[in-house]
């Protein structure tokens, strides 16, 4: 049975790839993370999540250019599919009304962070 | 970034990438990680970016990443029923080769089961018992004139001495008898039954399990246990509860409780009764009206220890428990207690200079080598053979690669064939030890079985055969099947010098087992039979000894019985003593003589005897004479023996006076020196005296013109007119000598068969390689012969090889054999030696077997036809 939930860490990754775009290889999308949320993480951790969130169709992937720096291999490119796109959403909404009936932030959405 | 070369990612971890990594992930992975390097490399050292490196290649130790070994190969079913085929023809094409292969591996297993059998019974001994880790013995070192010897009976206060003064320590305390041969009456036949008088704590300490009845049963003095065998025996079906039993004519008790049987791997197997200790002390008179009870160490006392306390602690508590109460001639032997925990009662049982100084144990590591070296040899055949064997396979290898074997399947298919052999070896040893194991126990005195139900010992069995597998298939699978197909299908494959010096070596360790074994089996039996012609100091033929202590009546009608026994020709002579022959049962140190050092602390055995004893037996009298029934003044007249003589310092004995107990008694003899207790020892000083009631036993000489036989029938007969239904037992003195060498001719039995199968065991070996040494030279024997050698010739040329090795193995086994029997013999007091010529015999016997083996082979290939060997290949 193929899981379909998303993980806080595969959510993550998966925005990553949103924003990267066609640049959304798996070296790529770990630095990106590092330097979005200055944690540290290995690529394998990365591949490994990229593998799984294509194993439940939210990602699809080619393989793309070589370049000279990675010795002339190619890169396997990831692209957000229109189902992934839906889960995000989903997410974002689920989140957002649970956010809502929260009193103590009630309205307060746009706040960056509760210390803020 | 100065040298090119050096900025390059590492590239043992990019190997190690590549070798777990799944391959159609291999370009995108190499790659990123190549640019996460220089990317690192930018910012950090190269050493921290190489350290980088290493640590995202074990990330990708991840489940989706690693490449799965297993699911490549879906038709693997019918791939290992070619490998198992491949190996049944290769088995069914060198039939001697498989043959002995298997034997010799198979008669290795089978003698390591066997010893690993006993060892795991030694090991096992009173372990049945529930408090097995907490139960103690306790036993006294005491000091006699400087020598410390070790006891293990106490006096019987001690029993509540300790309870009373050093209670803490312990939660049971048991005083007992020794096991002892009592008459047991059930109601219909009186039977001798061994059992014990002990306390009612004994039932707990020794946690036996009841059939019937309980353990408190025991508290009450006029109840008995009994032991399911005893009961089935004595009362059928019947319900022995409540039953009466009357021990030694004079104790009634009632049946309280039946416990099974102890297991015979106890010290206490064979107790067919516990009767109650305040039972004996109500109706034995010595007991009770003992002048100082601390006196006579004749009881044993066992202890179980309180939670809290330790061996050690309490044994330090208890030490001089008893040398606190003795009067103060015994306290001159300063007895001191310790604690002998159950653990070591069987496998630690003697002592020396109050230290332990091992005991079986000795045999325990002694065969446990033995059997591991015979495994060892077994395993080494096996490998050697197979090894051997496998260069011949080099084409077989070639053809395999070059139609497309990868090398795993190569190196599957030779794991399988040498594991489907050693699994062949290992159900043919377990039918062999299955086949054997009545007669091993028979001569080891034993009752084991294979441990056909115990996990452990297959998961042993099964993974000892693996393993043999896998070391003996290891050089053909490794190495063969890394060879090129090219030069393999050429044939020319030759294993150098690397492999050859193993080959020799496990020659050489082979036959240094087996000449080591030979030369100890060969001592060993020496010193049985160099003991065994000790004089004896008595005439030990057709001498029976019968005991009569329950039978008061033989002793009244003594004089009747003898004549009417000497007129019917079964005995020639007859006379009473304390004890048979072959053994001392009392022992006194109240002895005083004038000239005796005050310090000197002394303890003889003392034999009470009747007149013609020494007639009966044939003793020498060396000076003086044999008691007289003319002079009556020698009821206080003593004989001592030539060692009592030499100990107490006397130039005259005959005519000095030897107080015992502050009686003067005469000494009026002098008789040579007799063994009574161990051939191994050396004599100890004994006391013979004339006793003035019933003793022990009548001893009788045999008619040497009536049979044996004939002559026990009417001396049964005899008897049996005075002593009614009592029953009539016996032992030739001869058989009860015979028995004492039972533990050291077992040893030499068992290490016979050891020796043997070692021997065995080599030379299938040496005649394997032989015939494959013999086939791999076929075309140079060829050549040899067209040149003009003569078979001699080509023979010495083949089997100096061998006999090399075997001189070789001798010269090492000699000085190991030396050196481990000097340590064996050093045991005994009595020892014979080493002669240079068994060593000698044993190498030349090796070597004769040797080259016998061999020349089998090279006579063979040495008469063979030039033309054929020539031709072939």
């Amino acid at each position: 049975m193929i899981e379909t939930r998303l993980g806080d860490f595969e959510e993550v990754i998966l925005l990553i790839v949103g924003i990267l775009g066609e640049d959304a290889y798996s070296f790529r999308v770990a630095e990106e993370f590092e330097s979005q949320t200055s944690r540290s993480v290995s690529i394998g951790a990365v591949h490994s999540t990229l593998n799984r969130l294509e194993t439940k169709g939210f990602l699809t992937s080619k393989m793309g250019k070589a370049t000279a720096e990675r010795g002339g291999r190619r890169k396997r490119i990831y692209t957000i599919t229109a189902y992934g796109k839906r889960i995000l959403a989903a997410s974002r909404d689920f989140k957002v009304s649970l956010w809502s009936q929260y009193p103590g932030f009630a309205g307060k959405l746009n706040v960056a962070g509760p210390d803020a | 970034m100065s040298n090119a070369k050096d900025t390059k990612p590492p590239a043992l971890p990019q190997r190690i990438l590549l070798r777990f990594l799944r391959d159609d992930l291999a370009e995108e992975v190499s790659g990123d990680l190549e640019e996460k390097f220089y990317s690192t490399l930018k910012e950090k050292s190269l050493f921290q970016a190489r350290l980088n490196y290493w640590y995202q290649v074990i990330h990708y130790l991840r489940p989706f990443a690693i490449r799965n070994a297993w699911s490549s190969n879906k038709n693997s079913f019918s791939m290992y029923r070619s490998y198992f085929k491949t190996a049944y023809r290769n088995m069914v094409k060198n039939k001697l080769h498989s043959f002995i292969n298997i034997t010799g591996l198979s008669v290795g297993m089978a003698v390591a089961i066997t010893i690993g059998l006993w060892i795991w019974d030694e090991l096992s001994y009173n372990k049945d018992h529930e408090h097995y880790e907490r139960i103690a013995q306790v036993i006294q070192n005491v000091t006699n004139n400087g020598e410390v010897q070790t006891w293990r009976s106490i006096p019987y206060p001690l029993a509540e001495e300790l309870r009373k003064n050093y209670g803490s320590d312990f939660r049971e305390v048991a005083l007992s008898t020794q096991l002892f041969d009592r008459l047991f009456d059930a109601g219909e036949k009186k039977v001798n039954r061994p059992g014990l008088f002990a306390e009612p704590s004994l039932a707990q300490l020794l946690s036996l399990t009841m059939v019937k009845g309980t353990r408190d049963a025991l508290k009450d003095p006029s109840s008995i246990l009994i032991s399911f065998a005893t009961a089935k025996a004595s009362f059928g079906d019947a319900d022995p509860l409540n039953q009466t039993i009357k021990l030694d004519d004079e104790i009634a008790l009632q049946v309280g409780g039946v416990y099974e049987d102890i297991p015979e791997n106890s010290t206490f197997a064979g107790t067919a009764f516990i009767a109650p200790w305040q039972a004996l002390l109500n109706n034995t008179d010595w007991i009770r009206n003992m002048h100082d009870p601390w006196r006579p160490n004749a009881f044993v006392l066992f202890v179980q220890l309180a939670d809290h306390a330790s061996f050690t602690t309490a044994s330090e508590k208890i030490k001089y428990a008893k040398l606190n109460k003795v009067n103060t001639e015994l306290a001159k032997k300063k007895p001191e207690l310790f604690l002998d925990p159950m653990n070591r009662w069987h496998l630690y049982s003697e002592f020396k200079d109050g230290k332990n100084a091992g005991g079986r144990i000795r045999y325990v590591w002694l065969f446990g080598v033995i059997g591991g070296f015979v495994l060892l040899m077994a395993c080494i055949n096996f490998m050697n053979l197979s090894t051997a064997r496998s260069e011949k396979r080099a084409k077989e290898v070639g053809i395999r690669r070059a139609i497309g074997s990868l090398r795993t399947q190569l190196i599957a298919q030779f794991f399988s064939e040498s594991i489907l052999m050693a699994l062949l070896a290992l159900v043919c040893s377990l039918l062999l030890v299955q086949l054997v194991l009545p007669a091993f126990n028979a001569v080891a005195d034993k009752q084991m079985s294979l441990l056909w139900t115990s996990p452990v010992f297959w998961l042993l069995c099964l993974g000892f055969s693996l393993f043999t597998g896998l070391i003996a298939g290891s050089y053909p699978a490794l190495y063969l099947s890394s060879v090129g197909s090219g030069s393999a299908l050429k044939g020319v494959v030759k294993a150098g010098g690397a492999a050859v010096i193993p080959r020799k070596v496990l020659v050489v360790v082979q036959f240094t087992v087996s000449v080591v074994l030979i030369i100890g089996t060969s001592v060993v039996f020496r010193q049985v039979q160099f003991a065994k012609n000790r004089p004896l100091g008595y005439e030990s033929s057709g001498l029976l000894a019968v005991p009569v202590s329950y039978v008061p009546e033989i002793h009244k009608h003594f004089d009747v019985v003898k004549a009417e026994l000497e007129k019917n020709e079964a005995i020639v002579a007859m006379a009473e003593a304390s004890a048979p022959t072959t053994g001392t049962w009392s022992s006194s140190s109240g002895f005083d003589w004038e000239g005796k050092d005050p310090n000197l602390s002394v303890d003889f055995p003392v034999f009470s005897i009747s007149h013609d004893y020494g007639s009966t037996i044939g003793w020498e009298i060396a000076k003086g004479r044999d008691f007289s029934r003319e002079f009556l003044s020698d009821s206080s007249a003593v004989i001592l023996n030539e060692a009592a003589v030499n100990f107490m310092g006397l130039q005259e004995p005959v005519g000095e006076i030897l107080r015992w107990n502050g009686q003067a008694m005469t000494i009026i003899g002098v008789a040579s020196d007799m063994i009574t207790t161990s051939p191994y020892d050396p004599v100890k000083p004994a006391v013979y005296f004339l006793s003035n009631g019933p003793d022990n036993y009548a001893i009788l000489k045999i008619n040497p013109r009536t049979s044996a036989a004939v002559a026990i029938a009417r001396i049964e007969e005899t008897f049996k007119k005075f002593s009614g239904d009592q029953p009539f037992e016996y032992q030739f003195i001869d058989d009860s000598y015979a028995k004492k060498f039972g533990n050291e001719e077992r040893i030499g039995t068992l290490s016979t068969y050891f020796a043997v199968l070692a021997i065995f065991i080599s030379c299938l070996g040496i005649f394997g390689l032989a015939s494959f040494v013999a086939e791999q030279r076929t075309k140079e024997i060829g050549v040899r012969k067209v040149l003009g050698a003569s078979i001699f010739d080509l023979w010495k040329m083949l089997s100096g090889d061998f006999v090399l090795l075997v001189v070789f193995s001798c010269t090492i086994a000699v000085p190991i054999a030396y050196y481990l029997l000097n340590e064996w013999l050093e045991g005994y007091q009595y020892r014979t030696g080493i002669p240079l010529w068994i060593c000698v015999a044993a190498s030349l016997g090796t070597l004769a077997i040797t080259l016998t083996t061999v020349s089998f082979h090279t006579i063979q290939a040495a008469r063979m036809n030039p033309v054929k060997s020539l031709r072939t290949e």
